[in-house]
């Protein structure tokens, strides 16, 4: 309602649209739940930082910043700038919307629980044991090309759960998914520790997923 | 005939300090014969595309030439072996560079105003290749100069590939995380701009002379 008034008198050819009159607020870098060191050895504290006070910042800031030229494309009614602008929200805004949930994922190695129920449960009946589902998605995982993610999802429909992979920031909400668990496999998640041995990090990391946290998520998902 | 891993034609350290020595050998021994070992394995498969070579094997790339069962795995490790033979030889010790010139200067001059507004032009580029990539300057089929970038282990070779805008190149910049994250972890730009004192540029002008008679340069 307001946004409406405000662009009324914008028309009277004023300037740019004033950030209150954007249809969202600015998109937050959240804080970790953790400190960087927390998920070591697994995750260096070295790479936590960097992944999130510089990667995640960055798709933040250019989020935000896409977001406001689209408002003021918008404004304009300038359907041209609005399509040109379509890959930086979905690389910035697919870059925030993993790494939001990537943060939730992990927890300090002293945290972790094995899955339980209803998650250990469907689990268990697709992929029998949950050594057998990590060697899986690992192997599914390690062997995206180039940048992406691997993604555990709950389907809405079937009731079961999915393993994908995505390249570079695509979210799982593009496959209607929802997400559960995601490992990013960009080479800047695991490259100073792990170097080119993408397995290794495969491995080391499910020492440090929170399945509570997932359990949560499916829980949700199933609501 | 197996593809092998070709020798750098410098140390490790000499493209110091602005690509460094560990990253130097890691890319090389590691990233790079990795797409070797995966290439030939797959070659070893379909032998008959053993007798194409580097290049066409590039070049048929989208192409029903190559078989549906291994055209993904020849598109990323034929891609990716073809891609880092031709980056070694662009690169060279910093007191090597001298900047481009003759025909190839002219020719930067003439597409793009300045040797400056090529690089900014090649600058933005690798800068803004989203995820995985390589940033490139090619010659096209009808002898101009462009810059391109292409996603993953795709090279302007490709041109069957829907996305691919076809050339030769002359010369290419791996923008992948691998080739910087050692010393500039996520600063991109700084690699790039570093980059530039590491270009070979009598490396450029025999890939230019090659391109400009429709040969490829490997």
């Amino acid at each position: 309602m307001l946004a409406r008034v405000a662009l009324g008198f914008a028309r009277d050819g004023q300037s740019a649209v004033p950030a209150m009159t954007r249809a969202m607020s600015s998109v937050k870098l959240p804080d970790l739940p953790y400190s960087y060191g927390a998920l070591e050895p697994y995750i260096s504290g070295q790479i936590m930082e960097l992944h999130h006070s510089k990667h995640h910042a960055a798709y933040v800031a250019n989020l935000n910043k896409a977001l406001e030229q689209q408002a003021e494309a918008e404004h304009k009614g300038d359907v041209a700038k609005l399509i040109a602008l379509q890959s930086a929200i979905k690389f910035n805004g697919g870059g925030h919307i993993n790494h939001d949930i990537f943060w939730t994922n992990l927890c300090p190695h002293k945290e972790w629980q094995p899955p339980s129920g209803e998650l250990k449960t469907l689990i268990e009946a697709q992929w029998k044991t949950l050594d057998n589902f990590t060697t899986t998605f690992s192997a599914q995982t390690a062997a995206v090309q180039g940048s992406g993610w691997g993604w555990l999802g709950y389907n809405k429909a079937s009731h079961k759960l999915e393993l994908v992979t995505l390249p570079n920031q695509d979210p799982l909400s593009t496959t209607g998914l929802v997400p559960l668990l995601g490992i990013d496999v960009w080479e800047h998640a695991y490259y100073l520790q792990y170097k080119n041995v993408r397995p290794d990090y495969l491995k080391a990391i499910w020492n440090v997923v929170n399945w509570k946290n997932v359990e949560e998520r499916l829980a949700a998902a199933k609501k | 005939m197996a593809q092998s891993l070709p020798p750098l034609p410098y140390d490790y350290g000499s493209l110091e300090p602005h690509v460094d020595a560990t990253t130097m050998n890691i890319h090389h021994t590691k990233h790079h014969q990795t797409y070797v070992n995966n290439l030939n394995a797959a070659l070893d498969k379909f032998p008959e595309l053993k007798d194409l070579g580097l290049v066409d094997l590039n070049k048929a790339v989208g192409t029903d030439k190559l078989p549906k069962d291994v055209a993904t795995v020849i598109r990323n490790n034929g891609g990716g072996h073809y891609n880092h033979s031709f980056f070694w030889k662009v690169m060279t010790n910093p007191s090597n560079t001298n900047g481009p010139s003759g025909d190839v200067k002219a020719a930067i001059e003439a597409t793009f105003g300045s040797v400056d507004e090529m690089k900014a032009k090649f600058n933005a580029a690798a800068a803004g290749r989203f995820g995985s990539g390589w940033a490139w300057l090619s010659v096209k089929p009808d002898g101009a100069l462009s810059i391109d970038s292409t996603p993953n282990q795709d090279n302007p070779l490709m041109t069957s590939l829907p996305d691919v805008a076809g050339g030769i190149p002359v010369l290419g910049l791996d923008v992948w995380e691998h080739a910087y994250y050692l010393k500039y972890q996520n600063r991109r730009p700084e690699y790039i701009a570093a980059w530039w004192n590491v270009v070979n540029w009598e490396q450029v002008a025999e890939n230019y002379k090659a391109a400009k008679a429709g040969a490829v340069p490997l």
